[in-house]
């Protein structure tokens, strides 16, 4: 039995390590976030050469100029991949943490941005993922735009969305025409009802693979080191798919 | 140095004033939080370096707060911040966006006395739309056609936070947590609470300078044991997330967040202050 957590990590990995891709030499993971995280730690327990800066690791967190150095690391262009979520994401990738409704989220209040405003321009590579797929996430347009998924010419910018990772499916993002395609369903989809449950217009392909499986070396890495690395700062995500508990907390 | 009881500090702050204050990560001033609660702060502006949590959606709940700047406010694993979701529906607070780096940066304009100082990114972004101070220039160093953002210097009136250890001469220690640095620089007047005070003089030692905010930029520290809590404190004591989740279960309703303050805030000013 392969979670769907187990999954999304292994997909965010082939993501991560797209041939086609720049490499990814340095990646940052912010808070709320262990499938990514999961799927950074099964990168480097594969044994490629990546550097890990996880934001709300408390033990090997590599900042020491405060949490500013993450910004500071970006926008120098030394922070080769992020992750970035959204309350909405719409088809042109404009993600929104702000809220639904008008300004400043009179419908659904979000916490609000963080550094997505900056990052999404400032990183070659951004890996969209939000694990809920549906009409209420993947609106036709957002109603606040929190970063834009594309800029206009001129409007300095080091990349864009790579791709989006759902629960239920795989998109690749295409810069040029501001426009996703469909990659992969995940075992138990189908192109159909993964349009069924999608807000904004995209392209697909006349066949429509299925996600790949986890191989069993990547389910024993993600089941054993992985895990041992999350534990710390993930505890409730260890216990739910991995049923780990974590040894009493230090004083 | 002035080492005060925590009821005192929170009488440098004054109504109205703009008060920052770091996330629940980063040495956040819980007591000193509670403390103003408890001292009647009104038409408080806060602003979060970068991003809020507890504290402000407690201050928020207690009816101290007026407006939020921020990049983000929630409590984290525990979901939205239910005070200020509350208060921003119903119109009792107003809330300007911002992102990370740009708090961070308008800090560090002001801890270098200039009057902005420019950022990449935001462009296209609707937080740019909706900030009057913000503007966007092209590049001057550029051949043209480079347009970046300049963001103003901001002095917070107060900056807040909870550190480890005072030494005699005021200089407390922080760590690692540099922007905590930025933000005393930056800030008219810092005030801090901490676990203890120390005979160390901590910029004698060169292990703990590095991680010393110099008494320079301090007015005033109080001893506030476990100042953190129900957050971590660096090495010193884990986060208490059972509470975060009770506060989050009790918040949600105006019923639920008044037993939560009698219970846990009104009550009598931590012993340790006293002492």
């Amino acid at each position: 039995m392969i979670a769907l957590e187990e999954r999304m990590a292994a997909a965010l990995a082939a993501l991560i390590l797209d041939p086609v891709a720049p490499q990814a030499r340095h990646i940052a993971v912010g808070a709320a976030s262990p499938i990514p995280a999961a799927a950074c730690w099964l990168v480097k327990k594969l044994g490629h050469p990546v550097r890990l800066s996880l934001l709300h690791k408390h033990t090997g967190n590599p900042f020491t100029a405060g949490t500013r150095e993450l910004f500071d690391l970006t926008g120098q262009g030394r922070i080769d991949l992020f992750f970035l979520g959204g309350g909405q994401i719409d088809g042109q990738a404009n993600i929104n943490l702000i809220g639904t409704g008008d300004w400043p989220g009179t419908g659904a209040r979000f916490p609000g941005s963080f550094g997505s405003a900056f990052m999404y321009l400032m990183t070659p590579r951004t890996i969209l993922f939000r694990e809920e797929h549906s009409r209420r996430v993947f609106v036709p347009r957002v109603d606040i735009v929190s970063a834009p998924g594309v800029s206009a010419p001129g409007v300095f910018r080091r990349g864009t969305a790579q791709a989006l990772l759902t629960g239920r499916c795989v998109f690749r993002f295409d810069a040029a025409r501001a426009r996703f395609t469909l990659a992969s369903v995940h075992p138990g989809e189908t192109a159909e009802s993964v349009r069924a449950a999608t807000g904004f217009d995209y392209d697909e392909p006349a066949e429509v693979p299925v996600t790949q499986d986890p191989t069993a070396t990547e389910l024993a890495l993600l089941r054993g080191p992985v895990c041992d690395e999350m534990l710390e700062t993930y505890p409730a995500f260890c216990r739910r798919v991995w049923g780990r508990e974590a040894k009493e907390q230090a004083a | 140095m002035a080492l005060i009881p925590l009821e005192d500090l929170a009488a440098f702050v004054p109504d109205g004033a703009l008060l920052a204050l770091p996330p629940d990560n980063s040495l956040t001033p819980v007591a000193f939080a509670r403390a103003l609660i408890r001292a009647g702060r009104r038409d408080l502006r806060l602003l979060g370096v970068p991003v809020s949590g507890f504290a402000t959606d407690l201050l928020i709940g207690a009816g101290c707060v007026v407006s939020v700047q921020s990049s983000g406010v929630s409590l984290g694993e525990a979901g939205f911040a239910p005070r200020f979701g509350a208060a921003l529906k119903a119109g009792r607070i107003s809330m300007t966006d911002a992102t990370c780096p740009a708090i961070h940066t308008m800090l560090q304009a002001a801890e270098k006395g200039v009057p902005f100082m420019p950022l990449r990114g935001i462009l296209g972004s609707d937080i740019l739309a909706h900030r009057e101070d913000w503007r966007v220039v092209d590049n001057p160093f550029a051949e043209g056609g480079d347009p970046i953002v300049l963001l103003p210097a901001l002095s917070p009136d107060i900056a807040a936070f909870h550190a480890v250890m005072a030494d005699r001469d005021g200089n407390v220690y922080v760590g690692r947590r540099h922007e905590l640095a930025t933000m005393a620089h930056a800030a008219r007047r810092t005030l801090v609470t901490v676990e203890r005070v120390t005979d160390v003089n901590l910029l004698e030692d060169e292990r703990l300078a590095a991680g010393t905010i110099a008494a320079t930029y301090i007015e005033a520290v109080a001893v506030a044991e476990r100042g953190c809590w129900p957050f971590a404190l660096l090495d010193e004591y884990p986060a208490d997330a059972a509470h975060v989740a009770e506060y989050a279960r009790m918040a949600r309703g105006d019923e639920g967040f008044q037993a939560y303050l009698e219970r846990y805030v009104l009550v009598a000013p931590a012993r340790a202050a006293a002492e």
